[in-house]
């Protein structure tokens, strides 16, 4: 079967020495970042990116996407044991996690975390498996003109389906796009926005733009709510859920890991939003729902399944259509455009050792995560306890370095300083940097395939409606913001990110 | 006429000053027609969309509520900022010995939470000793540790 072989080539590719140590610093580095407060994945693997320069593509993917996962298992620790979400990911895993963890119950809480989101991450490698090849099938007979379709479908998605105002996040989405154009123009050969400035003639890196954004401008954000974290962790102890709680727990598994799948593979949909879901959902359905915020282990269960599902879903668009469906999936298109491979459906058959290598290497790190991060529970709750004063001037040092070895020159520096000042502004201003960076990923891909697309159609802008799938992206797109601005949707949306 | 929702005017007004800037820069980008783009298309409509959202979320703000902007934390941006161009100044002048230091400190300025103690020390020194070894001779990053203004002062070795 093609499938097996599919997997066994990545498995050969995967358990090499140098691949099993990147995976394994991947997810140790995850885990870390994922426990400490105000450093998310996002700011941690742009960080990284100069450092993968070096490496052979698929141990950089292989790393930079243990950094994305392993995040979710460390943003649950620290929301079981002390009630601080590392990610938004679990934020609704502290409500029932917590009250277990008051409960002496913290040991059987983290299992069951670790547990569920395992079993979900072996599903999502084996679904990954399965529709990763036909989608990236269809996706080969895309023109220009579906691909910029399917280009507005994804940007129009991922705003709806996260949270904020639409209209900062559209707005945000067009300066992402028009900052995406600085630079020299593949055409025509024309400066744009550069102000002669030699180092803007490649454009903007778009890590300096994720470093300041989401590295320096959260920083700055962070100071200024910072206040004393009373931090009183509880004793973890018993590690082993009982009987019942395995019980109680497989169901909510299966449906957190179903929802989390669906929603991952939307664009903008990934872990945050699935495991909002998953939690509400079995508020609905569970026969437990009355426990439901006083220590349901259920309330555990589904929503680590869902975000660990989610987030592993949401490499699917990534992989077969090069869309990003979140700022991380975003930095990894950057990773392999650093590294000379065009993302997109071709990724599969031009290297399928890639490609399975990093799914398979999915499965083994989720595995590692759970092998690893129970036993060093300990040391993860002394991370927490470390101060952000600390912290902070550490993260800032690594991101200036980082952005000065890019190319070696200053200029970048005083971008990032700009693109942390723009960063803190607009979150002040409750306009999101999220959308922006992926407007500013697919800016210049955009423009080239509707220059395509017009060029072929000689002109005729009609020819996005006239080929059927883009069609029904385009009529996708329309009929998402169309149901934003019906009040009884927009206000399940804000329901879905207010669950407490 | 009153503002009530601040947020959304002003990031509006952003959106608008933004979109101006952008469609005055691009002013003479050549156009050219829909089935041969010229550089200007793309960035011109992109221009005008976003000074549409900036009129909209604009005329929002005096027909909707919404939150107060709240503190600036000016203190904050201005350290971080200063500490993070400076790095930018002294990394090749001076080199990363004293570029990072810089930073450090200068950035530490933003938080009220700082010490300046024997243990913030031992972590300065201890941060500048793990970049010198694994980013500049570990990974192999150009970055100088002693900087031009160095250059015939000390061996060239001690620079690199």
């Amino acid at each position: 079967m093609e499938l097996f072989s599919n997997l066994l080539l990545g498995l050969e590719t995967s358990f090499t020495l140098i691949n099993l140590s990147y995976c394994l610093m991947g997810v140790f580095l995850g885990t870390a970042i994922g426990v400490l407060p105000g450093l998310g994945p996002a700011a941690t693997i742009a960080m990284l990116l100069p450092a993968t320069f070096a490496m052979p593509p698929v141990t950089a993917l292989i790393m930079l996407a243990g950094i994305f996962y392993g995040a979710q298992y460390g943003g649950s620790t620290t929301a079981i044991l002390v009630n601080l979400p590392g990610e938004t990911s679990s934020v609704v895993t502290a409500l029932d996690g917590y009250q277990m963890a008051r409960q002496g119950k913290a040991g059987r809480a983290l299992a069951v975390a670790a547990l569920s989101s395992f079993f979900a991450g072996t599903v999502c490698t084996l679904l990954i498996a399965l529709f990763a090849p036909p989608l990236a099938a269809i996706a080969l007979k895309f023109g220009p003109a579906e691909y910029f379709s399917l280009m507005v479908l994804g940007l129009i998605a991922s705003i709806v389906l996260a949270h904020g105002s639409i209209l900062h996040a559209l707005g945000m989405i067009v300066l992402g796009l028009l900052l995406g154009l600085v630079g020299t123009d593949v055409n025509s050969g024309a400066a744009r926005y550069t102000f002669g400035v030699n180092e803007l003639a490649d454009g903007i890196g778009f890590v300096i733009v994720a470093m300041g954004m989401f590295g320096i401008g959260e920083i700055i954000a962070n100071l200024q709510d910072e206040g004393t974290r009373d931090v009183s962790i509880t004793k973890v102890k018993g590690l082993w859920p009982t009987r019942e709680d395995f019980k109680r727990s497989i169901a909510p598994t299966l449906r957190g890991t179903a929802l989390g799948s669906l929603l991952g593979i939307l664009p903008g949909g990934g872990a945050a939003l699935a495991s909002f879901g998953a939690y509400a959902l079995e508020k609905k359905v569970s026969k437990s729902r009355h426990e439901f915020g006083k220590g349901a282990v259920e309330g555990v269960a589904a929503p680590e399944a869902a975000n660990n599902a989610g987030a592993q879903m949401s490499f699917i668009p990534m992989l077969t259509l090069g869309i990003p469906a979140n700022p991380v999936m975003a930095l990894m298109i950057g990773a392999m455009i650093i590294q000379g491979i065009q993302p997109g459906p071709a990724v599969m058959s031009e290297q399928p050792a890639l490609f399975w290598g990093l799914i398979v290497s999915m499965w083994i790190g989720n595995l590692m995560l759970l092998v690893l991060n129970l036993p060093l529970i300990g040391m993860w709750v002394k991370m927490i306890t470390i101060p952000y004063r600390y912290l902070f001037p550490i993260i800032i040092v690594f991101c200036a370095i980082g952005v000065f070895s890019l190319n070696n020159t200053y200029f970048d520096v005083y971008l990032m300083a700009l693109f942390g000042f723009i960063g803190y502004v607009f979150k002040k201003l409750d306009c999101e940097p999220a959308p922006l960076l992926l407007g500013f990923i697919l800016g210049p891909m955009m423009e080239e395939f509707l220059r395509r697309a017009l060029l072929l159609s000689k002109g005729d802008p009609t020819v996005l409606l006239q080929r059927p799938i883009s069609a029904t992206m385009l009529v996708l797109a329309v009929i998402l913001l169309g149901m934003v601005l019906l009040p009884s949707f927009s206000k399940t949306r804000e329901v879905a990110f207010q669950e407490e | 006429m009153r503002i009530r929702a601040e947020k959304d005017f002003w990031a509006g007004l952003l959106y608008v000053l933004l979109s101006a800037g952008f469609l005055w820069l691009g002013r003479d980008y050549k156009m050219g027609v829909a089935s041969r783009m010229g550089p200007g298309y793309f960035p011109i409509v992109l221009g005008w969309t976003l000074g549409a959202f900036g009129v909209v979320s604009i005329v929002r703000s005096f027909l909707t509520d919404g939150a107060p902007i709240g503190k600036i934390a000016w203190k904050t941006l201005a350290w971080v900022s200063a500490g993070v161009l400076a790095f930018g100044v002294l990394i090749t002048t001076a080199g990363l010995l004293f570029a990072l230091p810089v930073l450090v400190l200068l950035s530490s300025l933003a938080s009220a939470e700082s010490r300046y103690d024997l243990k913030g020390l031992l972590i300065l020194l201890g941060l500048t000793l793990f970049c010198v070894l694994v980013f500049v001779k570990g990974l192999g990053v150009p970055m100088p540790v002693l900087g031009s203004w160095f250059d015939g002062i000390v061996p060239p070795t001690w620079q690199r």
